[in-house]
């Protein structure tokens, strides 16, 4: 475990970063009405490693990267990302395999702990508070940071028992009955009490795939997180339950901010109100949804969303 | 001819056939450019010639060196006097056992007479005959199955599936050999048991809880009538297996967890080849250490503290098999932590688990069945172990629980029995061998349950 955080001092800055987010957020925003209103032709930016275009800014700030760097080892992953993630807001990580959109995901609860060679610069505050900090717990942050893996991972334990595992460990419940009623709200919430209401007892792989990664969504909003992550969570999905999961986006965020990693585009399209385009460890631009799908800023996205790479 | 010299040039007459196989192969097509006009790839009917040109051989070879002593023996013996032949057959033997001593230049038991000489002599000319015969019949056959295979080859002949079918059948062989040694181990402990059981009632053998194998050699000795009852060498083994797997299972277990989950790669890769230096000391090392060491440290503690241990007590035994189990317990649980998919684990770490929670709710029960396969094969393991209990358990057949006192176990009583100087079918050396079967039917039993549990609850976790 090598987390080491680039700050001179981390309480200072901390303190000092909230109030310019916000500051910035609403210069940010005001010139982002006047982009909508004009039918401008920018001229495209070509280069990789030049700054991040788009609005990296979001209206209601909650996530804040900035300047993030990713090293496995030698190999440089991510290279100085900033991003904010506003409240109730689903943003989408697109790019092409290997582009650091997983990585970047990571970093946000902290999964790169576990592998020995990561190490994480810069600053990632969640809610004005830097995660990274000594005094952060990595525990406590992913259940307030809630993730949702590309293949469905049900532990081998009943239905009841796999949602019923968050809350449990995290003494969310005093007694049986608050902790059934938790099991059957997120269940619900997760659109799959009605499919398994009967069989709570049966074991969590028995169900199919789509209702995995359901159950696996129920298991993670049963800790009642603020933030979820999906990585790629559709992609071993058939189109019915892929459906079925996005419509459940839709509802969760209204609750929830949601970070989705995807590799499908009109899936980006269908669930996200910002789209995040990763190249090579850069984050390249970032924007409202429409806007990069209608009128990309940069070339690289563009060859992206065209096909002509990825 | 030396039958090795043969296998050599069977080998060169092989070699030489796979070169015209493929060379006749390629010349119907027009050289090697046109090799995808051949329905297989020039090699394989190479190779195909060459099995054709050695296999029977080989085959000719191993049946005429099954059936050539019984023919030459039958043809000296026709060629013996008359007073000779009518001998009785145990007497024959013996003679003819001489006879084959006095051809090959060893020692033999009896004067020499002339008729024997005579067909000593006369089995050495048979012996060289027959050789003569077989290098001939080979390296005949040799060349006329090569000459039929390389006379096949047409651009159509499908060379790659025979010689497939000659390689599947060449490994189903390889693979019955080790079963059918099974087989024929079991089947002789069990007719040797049987034996046993004629001599001993198994109810007596089974049930019987005083264990003092002396019979008399001689039938006016005194105070050795015998007693077969195997209770108390079962309760020493498990006794001694309890301990051992007291010791190793939460020894092994615990260093599978951290090898496998909290320590660093550095760590792993210093400590995992340690570990395996402790399963590759021999057991009689273990043996040593055992009753030189731990054997008199455990009686002198003991004494400190006022209990009285015995100088070979079951628990130096059981303490030291335990140590030696631990890396086995350890490896192979740490294989089947390791089988669990990283994603349980990520799930886990991503609902905000600690490590310790990761590990006790979701990876351990996951893992639980292959863990508990490695134990029982554990178990099975320290219940055969001899080494270790013959030099620190003792000879003592007490039924007992104290683990202070000296037990004994089936293996070392097996080890005693048999290097004793009774003759073979006496009741005390034929206990062995039912001590054996009973020894076999258990661990056959704990690996068989062992297979089933991994085996029912694997799936679950696929």
């Amino acid at each position: 475990m090598n987390i080491v955080v680039m700050t001179d001092n981390p309480t200072e800055k901390q303190d000092s970063t909230s109030p310019v987010v916000e500051v910035n957020s609403l210069e940010q925003s005001t010139q982002h009405r006047l982009q909508v209103a004009l039918p401008e032709f920018t001229e495209q930016a070509t280069d990789v490693g030049g700054e991040t275009v788009g609005n990296v800014r979001a209206e209601n700030p909650f996530m804040v990267a900035e300047n993030v760097n990713v090293y496995y080892g030698d190999n440089h992953a991510i290279r100085d990302v900033s991003l904010e993630i506003g409240k109730k807001q689903v943003v989408a990580l697109i790019g092409p395999s290997g582009c650091g959109k997983s990585t970047f995901l990571r970093c946000l609860n902290r999964m790169n702990d576990s592998i020995d060679t990561a190490r994480v610069t810069g600053m990632i505050t969640l809610d004005g508070e830097d995660i990274n900090r000594k005094a952060q717990d990595p525990v406590a942050l992913r259940a307030r940071v809630g993730m949702v893996f590309q293949k469905p991972n049900p532990f081998p334990k009943s239905i009841y028992d796999n949602v019923a595992y968050g809350p449990r460990i995290h003494g969310l419940a005093v007694d049986r009955a608050e902790l059934d009623s938790i099991v059957h709200t997120s269940l619900e919430r997760a659109g799959l009490l009605k499919e398994v209401k009967d069989r709570l007892e049966d074991p969590g792989t028995s169900l199919s795939g789509g209702q995995q990664q359901r159950l696996c969504i129920a298991r993670t909003i049963a800790v009642n997180p603020e933030v979820i992550l999906m990585d790629e969570p559709c992609s071993a999905l058939d189109p019915i339950a892929t459906a079925r999961i996005e419509d459940l986006m839709d509802e969760l965020c209204e609750d929830y901010a949601i970070v989705i990693v995807t590799h499908s585009m009109q899936q980006a399209a269908r669930v996200s109100r910002r789209v995040a385009y990763f190249h090579l460890g850069h984050l390249v631009e970032v924007d409202d949804t429409d806007r990069v799908f209608t009128n990309p800023r940069h070339k690289l996205t563009e060859d992206y969303i065209t096909g002509r790479i990825g | 001819m030396q039958s090795t010299t043969l296998i050599l040039l069977l080998a060169l007459l092989a070699t030489a056939a796979f070169f015209f196989g493929r060379g006749r192969s390629l010349s119907l097509v027009g050289g090697p450019g046109h090799g995808p006009a051949l329905h297989s790839l020039p090699g394989y009917y190479g190779y195909f010639v060459a099995i054709w040109c050695v296999l029977p051989a080989l085959l000719l070879m191993s049946g005429w060196m099954l059936l050539e002593s019984r023919v030459v023996t039958a043809l000296v013996i026709a060629g013996l006097p008359e007073s000779y032949q009518l001998m009785p057959e145990g007497q024959l033997n013996l003679l003819i056992n001489n006879i084959q001593n006095l051809a090959s230049g060893d020692v033999v038991s009896v004067a020499v007479d002339e008729s024997m000489q005579a067909a000593a002599t006369e089995l050495n000319g048979y012996l060289t005959k027959s050789r003569q015969l077989l290098a001939a019949f080979a390296l005949g056959l040799a060349c006329l199955g090569g000459a039929l295979a390389w006379r096949r080859i047409d651009r159509d002949f499908r060379a790659r599936n025979r010689v497939e079918a000659v390689v599947r059948w060449l490994l189903i062989g390889a693979s019955s050999i080790a079963v059918l040694t099974t087989i024929g181990i079991v089947l002789s402990v069990l007719f040797e048991a049987i034996r046993f059981f004629q001599k001993v009632p198994a109810t007596e053998f089974l049930f019987g809880t005083t264990w003092s194998p002396q019979t008399a050699i001689r039938a006016d000795q005194v105070g050795s009538s015998g007693s077969f009852g195997a209770i108390p060498l079962f309760a020493g083994t498990m006794l001694i297996t309890s301990i051992a797997m007291v010791i190793a299972v939460p020894i092994g277990l615990m260093t599978a967890i951290y090898l496998a989950e909290y320590s660093t790669t550095r760590v792993r890769g210093i400590a995992k080849p340690l570990l395996e230096v402790l399963a590759g000391i021999p057991t009689v090392v273990y043996g040593f250490f055992a009753a030189l060491t731990v054997a008199p440290w455990l009686r002198s503690t003991g004494d400190s503290v006022g209990i009285a241990v015995s100088s070979e007590s079951a628990l130096a035994a059981g303490l030291v098999m335990g140590i030696m189990i631990i890396p086995l317990v350890s490896s192979l649980s740490d294989d089947a932590i390791n089988a669990v998919p990283s994603a349980m684990r990520d799930g886990a770490l991503g609902l905000g688990s600690t490590r310790s929670e990761t590990m006790t709710k979701v990876i351990l029960p996951a893992a639980l069945p292959g863990i508990v396969g490695g134990i029982l094969l554990a178990v099975s393991r320290a219940i055969g172990e001899t080494m270790i209990v013959v030099m620190a358990a003792g000879l003592a057949a007490n039924l007992t629980a104290n683990p202070f006192e000296a037990v004994t176990t089936v293996t070392v009583q097996i080890v005693t029995l048999l290097v004793g100087d009774q003759e073979f079918d006496s009741a005390k050396t034929l206990a062995a061998f039912a001590l054996g079967l009973m020894l076999f039917v258990v661990t056959l039993c704990l690996n068989v349950l062992g297979i089933s549990v991994v085996r029912k609850y694997r799936e679950q976790y696929d």
